[in-house]
């Protein structure tokens, strides 16, 4: 085995800690605390949360590579050891080959046989048109129409096994947490739902395809599940190169005024008066030339798709600050009129001192509701870059590449429903879990509706 | 009034300079005119001299931004950023990279694409207020929660869903409507309904949320409660006191986009086969035709800027205490 560190997977494990640092500090402030307590201590909350942390802890088992090291073909006898030019991850570890069962084209979700028509020899040797069986599905059967129990006992197995392992996971938890003012028993019932439900499908991907194959082959399930965290980290990333900007501008134009505020506001307006997927679409195309101009740059094709994809969270990033830049500016003014900073001012503290201890502070509210809104925002335009073209590179598993190679199916007959769906939900759930999260974040950290809040 | 108009205009002149320069060298970053006469030539024919032939014919065997070899204000003006770029201004647009006239292309295919987003943007806009008005009429309720609910969950859906799920159901399996297409006379209306009706459902998530937080904040307020205490009734307050004083903050994010409906949508127009802007747009970049993205950009950021002039003229309108000056 060798691991592989992609950039990504580097620019992601930076990222979490980074993140935990950050809310480790922001423990110590009481207020904080007990913004967060608002927000953990409503049932949704807990829920969205665990939803989406296990998004992340699959984003973040796809993102430990390695290549698996070759077996030496018989009769080779060297010290010299051979690695897979494939990238495996520990996620494909951890279901089990479920990638790794192609078959020839489309299959209906827990098919037995292949979507189309094929030429093939019968039993007798004679030519006919059938549909052929497939190579992954039902091997197990020896009557094909014993499926559906067989369907049923293996899932009621998996099922067990679900809940043996909820049970090992969940113990610890509910020994330390069970006198917790926090509603943890929310959050439990959700991670036996998302353990048993992954359980179920590693086992049963054993012998069916749980969501059928699409047109190369490949299980959808499987694709569905990869596609997470190309949107966990496009989500993430993107707004994190945007924030120093938007920051950094939107502050020193609110603090300084004068100049600096004319340059600034004239540099958002500029950028944010261009056709938003004009300015990404052609800034793609810049860095796919670039990418084509040097392909000595990259040594598997892995590091290229890569490379593309970091790129792409550059762009999102560098391109949407404009919004975010104008709220920081304006809360800025407002606060460098306030009395406080007047009379820091006064006693001759630094710009600098001034700007870290009472203005950034302040802003902390408006940078983390725009982290959570913009996070499900950007997994949905990644869905609509890919299909203009300008987004993912093909060859990396991402929601928006599967309904764009979908997105003619349905004016098939019968139709293909299964690839879209299996896309479009996993990419909902994320959605609505962040955008639910998001609105709790909002309530318990925006000023406005928190003092609403306390005045009923 | 009209010397603050003339401001802004004036103002906006640095701004789209920048939007051009910055699209220019994007642009040429990506492709330098040779690359571009490669592309356009095809693989087969592209010889040193036809590349230096087609640059000839199209104006691109100029330095980028400082002719040396020239004299005076020509060194500016004998350039390609001073030809290509600068002559967008007197919107003259040129040709596309396939030769077509692009100021053409634009004035007939501004048509389309307003008949759909027009349609789309009015019916969205009265939809989406009146679902707001209706939530806020149960505001604190377990119905209001449930509405909020299905709010986000509308708004988590992709836009592609939407477009895909309305062919299936509507054009597909249903067979009211066209898939797609699109006429210039006779029943255009049958070619519409389906995007303009995807336009308004996919909108109603986010746009109803929008207006109820809208609508709640108004509904704190001080004379809403003096209202109640004169005893004035839940619908006069509603629409008497609560629509007239919300209609600041949805003028700010409702007339912006007004000029912007001349450049149609990317995704309704390709996947409903509109030959409006937003299709052209798209074309454009997969054909990575620059000429035409180039002014589609100049155009866009014009439109946008002449809607913030809007929204600042409709405040005095909106509310007599704004003066501008």
């Amino acid at each position: 085995m060798k691991p592989v560190l992609l950039w990504s997977d580097a620019l992601i494990f930076l990222l979490v800690v980074v993140l935990v640092i950050f809310f480790y500090r922001l423990r110590r402030d009481p207020q904080t605390r007990e913004r967060w307590g608002d927000v953990f201590s409503s049932r949704l909350g807990m829920v969205t949360f665990t939803v989406i942390m296990t998004y992340v802890g699959i984003a973040l088992a796809d993102s430990v590579h390695f290549r698996k090291a070759l077996e030496n073909p018989e009769g080779l006898q060297t010290e010299e050891v051979f690695y897979d030019n494939k990238v495996t991850s520990l996620l494909d570890v951890m279901l089990r080959g479920m990638g790794e069962r192609f078959e020839r084209t489309y299959s209906a979700p827990f098919a037995l046989n292949s979507f189309e028509k094929e030429n093939m020899k019968d039993a007798n040797g004679n030519a006919v048109r059938d549909f052929p069986p497939l190579m992954h599905a039902g091997q197990h059967l020896t009557d094909p129409s014993g499926q559906f129990g067989d369907i049923v006992s293996k899932s009621l197995q998996a099922l067990l096994w679900g809940l043996l392992i909820s049970a090992l996971l969940l113990a610890p938890q509910w020994l330390l947490l069970r006198h917790s003012q926090y509603p943890w028993h929310a959050s439990w019932v959700v991670q036996v739902g998302v353990i048993c439900f992954f359980t179920w499908l590693v086992m049963i991907s054993e012998y069916y395809h749980v969501l059928g194959t699409d047109q190369g082959g490949a299980d959808v399930a499987y694709q569905s599940i990869k596609g997470v965290r190309t949107g966990v980290l496009l989500g993430t990333l993107s707004t994190l190169i945007m924030l120093p900007i938007a920051v950094t501008l939107g502050v020193s134009a609110g603090y300084f005024k004068g100049w600096v505020d004319d340059v600034v506001q004239y540099l958002y307006t500029t950028l944010s008066s261009i056709p938003g997927i004009l300015l990404i679409a052609a800034s793609v195309l810049l860095f796919q030339v670039y990418i084509d101009l040097n392909p000595d740059f990259f040594s598997i094709g892995m590091e290229k798709a890569d490379a593309r994809f970091i790129a792409l969270c550059f762009i999102l990033g560098v391109t949407s600050w404009s919004s975010l830049c104008r709220l920081i500016r304006a809360e800025t003014l407002k606060i460098s009129q306030l009395g406080y900073v007047q009379a820091a001012h006064a006693f001759g503290v630094s710009h600098v001192r001034i700007l870290s201890r009472h203005i950034l502070p302040n802003v902390v509210h408006i940078i983390l509701i725009t982290f959570v809104l913009d996070f499900s925002s950007l997994i949905l335009a990644e869905a609509v870059l890919s299909y203009i073209g300008v987004g993912i590179d093909p060859s990396m598993g991402s929601w928006g590449n599967m309904i764009n190679g979908a997105r003619s199916e349905l004016s098939r007959e019968p139709v293909i429903w299964w690839t879209l769906s299996g896309a479009l939900f996993f990419m909902f759930v994320l959605v609505l879990a962040a955008n639910l999260f998001s609105d709790l974040v909002r309530d318990a950290f925006d000023p406005r509706t928190a003092s609403r809040r306390s005045e009923a | 009034m009209l010397a603050y108009i003339i401001r802004r205009l004036i103002y906006a002149i640095p701004i789209l300079v920048g939007v051009n320069l910055l699209t220019f060298t994007l642009f040429f970053v990506v492709n330098s005119p040779d690359d571009m006469a490669a592309s356009q030539l095809g693989d087969k024919y592209v010889t040193p001299e036809a590349i230096q032939a087609w640059k000839v014919k199209n104006g691109y065997d100029k330095p980028l931004f400082i002719n040396s070899e020239s004299e005076g204000l020509q060194s500016v003006t004998d350039t390609i950023f001073f030809n290509k770029s600068l002559r967008l201004f007197a919107f003259d647009f040129g040709r596309s990279e396939s030769g077509r006239d692009i100021t053409t292309d634009v004035s007939t295919r501004m048509w389309p694409s307003l008949a759909v987003a027009l349609p789309s943007f009015v019916i969205g806009i009265w939809v989406n207020i009146c679902v707001a008005l209706m939530v806020v009429m149960f505001h604190a309720t377990r119905l209001d929660r449930w509405a909020v609910f299905l709010f986000v969950s509308l708004m988590s859906i992709s836009y592609l869903f939407y477009i895909i799920g309305g062919q299936y159901l509507v054009a597909k399996t249903w067979k009211l409507v066209p898939v797609s297409g699109f006429h210039s006379e006779g029943d255009v209306w049958r070619f519409l309904i389906l995007p303009v009706l995807v336009g308004v459902i996919a909108g109603i998530g986010s746009g109803a949320r929008w207006y109820r937080t809208l609508f709640l904040e108004e509904a704190n307020q001080d004379y809403v409660r003096t209202a109640r205490a004169k005893g004035a009734s839940e619908m006069k307050i509603l629409f008497g006191h609560i629509l007239p004083n919300a209609m600041i903050p949805i003028l700010t994010g409702v007339v912006v986009l007004i000029p912007s409906l001349f450049m149609g949508s990317l995704l309704i127009e390709s996947f409903f086969g509109i030959p409006g802007l937003g299709s052209y747009m798209l074309d454009a970049i997969k054909s990575q035709d620059f000429a035409i993205v180039r002014s589609m950009v100049f155009i866009g950021s014009i439109l946008y800027i002449f809607g913030l002039i809007l929204t600042d003229i409709s405040y005095t309108w909106a509310d007599p205490r704004v003066r501008l000056n």
